[in-house]
C-alpha cells in the first residue's frame, strides 16, 4: 500500500471482488421470489388442415393467449422469453413438442398481455400423426436475469383435438 | 545532471505514504467499500431496483478511490524519525559487541 500504483490495484482487484459477491447475492436473491404465473389459451379456429406434398401433416390456428406473468419478474430479472408449444405423444416418439408461438416481454409493465394470433411458426407434424390428434397447449418461460441463474418453468394447459379429416 | 538525480533519489520518499498512512488506507478502503455495497444492495433490493445497487456502488468506488489512492497529508502523521548520523556518531556500534561480549563471558562462567 505503500505507492499510488498499490493502492489503485488493491482498490481495483477488491472492488472487483465485492461486485461479484453482491451479484452473487442478487442471484440468490431471486429465490426469495416465489412466483403465481397465469395463462390461458384458447384456439379459436383451425383455419386449414392438410397433408403436405412430402406426406407431412399441417394445421393452422387461431389462438387467443393471455397470460399475466407480472410475478416472474424481481429487480434482478433483465426480461422473459417466453413460447407457447403444443406436445403430444404418437407411436413413434413419445414426446413431441412443436412451438407455436414466442415471444420477448422486457418488463413488468408488458407481462399482463393478450394476443389475438395465428400460429407463428408452422404446426408441422413429421408424419402423418395429426388427425384427430389430442396435444396439450403448454406454456413455457425462460426468466432471463441480470446476473446468475437462469430459471426455466412451464404451465401444462388444457388440450384440444384436431379434426379426423383435412380441410 | 546533478540535479536531476537528486530529484529522482528524493522522489521515492516524497511518494512513499508511512506505515500507520498505509494501515489506515488499506481498512479505510475495505470499509468503505463493504459499507457502500451493503448500502447499494439493501436500497436496489428494497426499491426492487439493480440500477440503483450500481449506481450508489459506482459512487461508493469512486468516493473510495478520491479518499484512499491519493497520497493525502492525514495519511502521513507518522513520519519514520531517522536518527541524525552525528547522533549515531555519539552512540557508536562497539557499545553492543561489548555488551554482547561480557554475557558471553558470564555465561562461559
Amino acid at each position: 500500500m505503500h505507492s499510488f500504483g498499490y493502492r489503485a490495484n488493491a482498490l481495483l482487484t477488491f472492488g472487483l471482488t465485492i461486485l461479484a459477491l453482491m451479484c452473487a447475492m442478487a442471484s440468490i436473491s431471486d429465490n426469495l421470489n416465489h412466483p403465481s404465473p397465469t395463462a390461458q389459451v384458447q384456439v379459436l379456429n383451425i383455419n386449414w388442415f392438410q397433408k403436405q406434398p412430402n406426406g407431412n401433416d399441417e394445421a393452422s390456428m387461431t389462438l387467443n393467449i393471455s397470460a399475466d406473468l407480472q410475478s416472474l419478474f424481481t429487480w434482478n430479472t433483465k426480461q422473459v422469453f417466453v413460447f407457447l408449444a403444443a406436445e403430444y405423444e404418437t407411436t413413434k416418439n413419445s414426446w413431441n413438442q412443436i412451438s407455436l408461438w414466442d415471444g420477448i416481454i422486457p418488463s413488468k409493465e408488458h407481462a399482463k398481455f393478450w394476443i389475438h394470433t395465428s400460429n407463428k411458426y408452422r404446426f408441422i407434424d413429421q408424419g402423418t400423426n395429426l388427425r384427430g390428434k389430442e396435444f396439450n397447449l403448454t406454456l413455457h418461460w425462460h426468466v432471463m436475469p441480470k446476473t446468475g441463474k437462469m430459471f426455466a418453468n412451464k404451465l401444462i394447459m388444457s388440450g384440444y383435438r384436431l379434426p379426423e379429416e383435412y380441410r | 545532471m546533478k540535479l536531476k538525480t537528486v530529484f529522482l533519489l528524493h522522489k521515492p520518499q516524497h511518494m512513499m505514504m508511512d506505515w500507520q498512512g498505509q494501515k489506515l488506507a488499506e481498512q479505510l478502503m475495505q470499509i468503505m467499500l463493504f459499507s457502500f455495497a451493503a448500502v447499494g444492495f439493501l436500497t436496489g433490493y428494497v426499491l426492487g431496483s439493480f440500477q440503483m445497487m450500481i449506481l450508489i456502488y459506482a459512487g461508493g468506488v469512486v468516493l473510495t478511490t478520491l479518499v484512499t489512492v491519493p497520497n493525502w497529508p492525514f495519511f502521513n502523521r507518522h513520519p519514520l524519525k531517522w536518527l541524525d548520523p552525528s547522533e549515531a556518531e555519539k552512540h557508536p556500534k562497539p557499545q553492543r559487541q561489548q555488551a554482547a561480549s561480557s554475557k558471553k563471558k558470564s555465561s562461559k562462567k
